[in-house]
């Protein structure tokens, strides 16, 4: 009861920050090193005994460790409030939930924002570019200083995603299972070019100062605003836009020939771009996007996606949704197949959702039900193998 | 193999389910074809141990196949098929689905590209009473287990045991073994063609290739 009780209190509290790789600097993919680097992130449930029971659950581009309970900075629900909790899919009364926040972000973990130890002051761009790899790497040694030896499960979306597939290809025999919303084995051109543009946005606005910022007062606001705004756009479905604002004007009757926000989808787009800029950095979106761009779990193979999957032992489960044109249905349905291919444990669904990208963050009872009852069999069926 | 059927009775698997599962051996590799709920690959995974797959066409069978601990992905079995590779099973399943496919003997042929050998079970229209109902009404029939109207029903390439047995030949696939199950899902004694396929709601056939 007390440690139910003290798991609860936890909920909205700030999240614990671990200096890791003092002694043993983290190897980047560019070659450089990190040494020492922070990760901040947060925990829900009990370790168990013999530390089978833990589940990592990796971030989308602009999340953080917050997934649950209130979070401290935003002062707003966790992303992933339905997800995780006691009782809920990813029970918490049951596992033992670990939420990183990736390396390169602006939430606690080393990125950018934070304090080179070399000048003492803010990387700005002396941060070097990292990959999704680089992310999993520190994951990795999160993991080691938590003393869990396997995964039971690797769960996300999105970007999220992109790590569950990178930690099982390349950290297999560390994961029992891996769960991949809404995602991908490798960015395409049109994915590259929607960052592109975002970067540039953010590269143009004058405030940016080739990322030294830090140095004045003002902030590239306007150009991460932007940004923002291109972005959100790739996470919804023209169906759902036009559902929610069709051609209606914002608090007027009639268009204004002029340049104001005239109609409602250009207020909330403005809205979005407004409201994240005081909760994101915008160096770490310019680091974050790269590290997405460069993301190909295929290239170490001579992009052969099945050379890559190659022996596996881990059993996925894969889902996509049919309004998403961001991460779309047939780029999961090429990691399925690439998986079977190689005999490979692999259940997927596509879900009819007609709100975009930004399924996977909503409200989506087929989404929960498949993760619950995946994650229900895995260790009912574990347990019952144990015992034979 | 009466005492056999009473005895698996017990464990709630459909009956036509069971004389297929009967005729897959231990460990097999094993691919089921629109495996629906997951039901004959769960039965087959305790009971035989097999390494299990699925393809299932709708997402709440998908659903229910997962939360059983099932590997099963969702799609069309036409096309999904068509991305394993030759030899990756040992059995294939095809049970009451032939039917509903765009083309049959494309499919037949797929399953033995995958599998070294397929189970393929579908509903017999030369059954006595289809026959009848064509016969005495001039209407297309509708039946307990084909019960859709001629405009909405999935099942679309329907055939009889005998058209089954010719489309094997010219395909050049071998039967190994086939089976008439009655409206019950038992196997019947029958062994002449005509008989077969006069009574037999169901064929079930063992197929290699040739």
């Amino acid at each position: 009861m007390s440690v139910e009780q003290e798991n609860t209190d936890k909920d909205d509290g700030f999240a614990e920050v671990v200096t890791l790789g003092e002694n043993d600097p983290l190897r980047l993919s560019s070659g450089e090193t990190l040494s020492p680097f922070n990760v901040a992130y947060k925990c829900w449930g009990t370790l168990n005994e013999d530390k089978s029971n833990a589940i990592l659950v990796c971030h989308a581009l602009t999340g953080d460790q917050y997934a649950r309970g209130k979070n401290p900075i935003t002062g707003k629900e966790g992303w992933w409030p339905k997800l995780i909790g006691p009782g809920l899919p990813i029970d918490t009364d049951k596992f033992f939930v670990i939420c990183p926040n990736v390396l390169g972000s602006c939430s606690g973990s080393t990125g950018p924002k934070e304090t080179n130890p070399a000048t003492g002051e803010p990387y700005g761009l002396e941060f070097p570019v990292i990959t999704i790899a680089d992310m999993v790497s520190a994951q990795v040694r999160l993991i080691d200083h938590l003393k869990i030896d396997k995964l039971f499960s690797v769960v996300g979306g999105s970007m999220g995603g992109m790590q569950v597939m990178h930690w099982a290809v390349n950290h297999g025999d560390r994961v029992k299972t891996a769960i991949c919303i809404a995602s991908t084995w490798r960015h395409s051109a049109q994915n590259i070019a929607f960052h592109e543009v975002g970067r540039q946005a953010i590269m143009a606005d004058p405030n940016w100062r080739q990322g030294r910022y830090f140095e004045n007062e003002d902030r590239p606001h306007a150009g991460l605003s932007v940004a923002r705004m291109a972005a959100h756009i790739t996470y919804m479905s023209e169906r759902s836009l036009t559902a929610k604002f069709g051609r209606n004007l914002q608090d007027r009757d009639k268009l204004t020939f002029g340049f104001d926000a005239d109609f409602q989808i250009e207020s909330y787009l403005r809205y979005q771009g407004i409201s994240f800029v005081d909760r994101f950095d915008a160096n770490s979106y310019l680091y974050i996007t790269r590290a997405m761009d460069y993301y190909d779990i295929s290239a170490e193979y001579d992009g052969s996606l099945t050379a890559a999957f190659e022996g596996t032992d881990v059993k996925f489960c894969i889902m996509s949704f049919t309004s998403d044109w961001l991460y779309t249905t047939e780029e999961s349905r090429e990691m399925v197949r690439a998986l079977n291919a190689v005999g490979a444990q692999v259940s997927f669904v596509e879900i009819e959702m007609d709100k975009g990208h930004d399924s996977f963050l909503l409200d989506c009872p087929d989404m929960f039900n498949i993760i619950s009852g995946f994650l229900q069999a895995e260790s009912d069926f574990g347990e019952g193998s144990d015992h034979e | 193999m009466n005492n056999d059927v009473i005895s698996h009775r017990a464990s709630d698997i459909r009956i036509d389910l069971l004389l297929i599962a009967d005729m897959i051996p231990k460990g097999a590799r094993v691919l089921d074809v629109g495996c629906g709920d997951g039901e004959l690959l769960e039965y087959l995974r305790r009971e035989k141990n097999v390494d299990a797959r699925g393809i299932e066409l709708s997402p709440d069978g998908v659903n229910k196949s997962v939360a059983k601990g099932l590997s099963v992905i969702q799609g069309n079995a036409e096309e999904e098929i068509s991305h394993f590779p030759d030899n990756s099973f040992d059995y294939v399943i095809l049970s009451q689905t032939l039917q509903a496919m765009g083309r049959p003997d494309r499919i037949l042929k797929e399953l033995l590209r995958v599998g070294k050998r397929a189970i393929v079970s579908f509903p017999n229209f030369g059954n006595w009473r289809v026959r009848l109902h064509l016969l005495l009404y001039g209407r297309m029939p509708v039946t307990k287990s084909l019960d859709y109207p001629w405009y909405s029903t999935p099942n679309i390439h329907f055939c009889t045991i005998r058209d089954f047995v010719d489309l094997c030949d010219e395909l050049d696939i071998k039967i190994e073994k086939g089976m008439a199950v009655d409206s019950v899902g038992g196997r019947m004694g029958f062994n002449v063609m005509m008989f077969t396929n006069l009574f037999a709601t169901q064929g079930l056939y063992v197929l290699t290739r040739d």
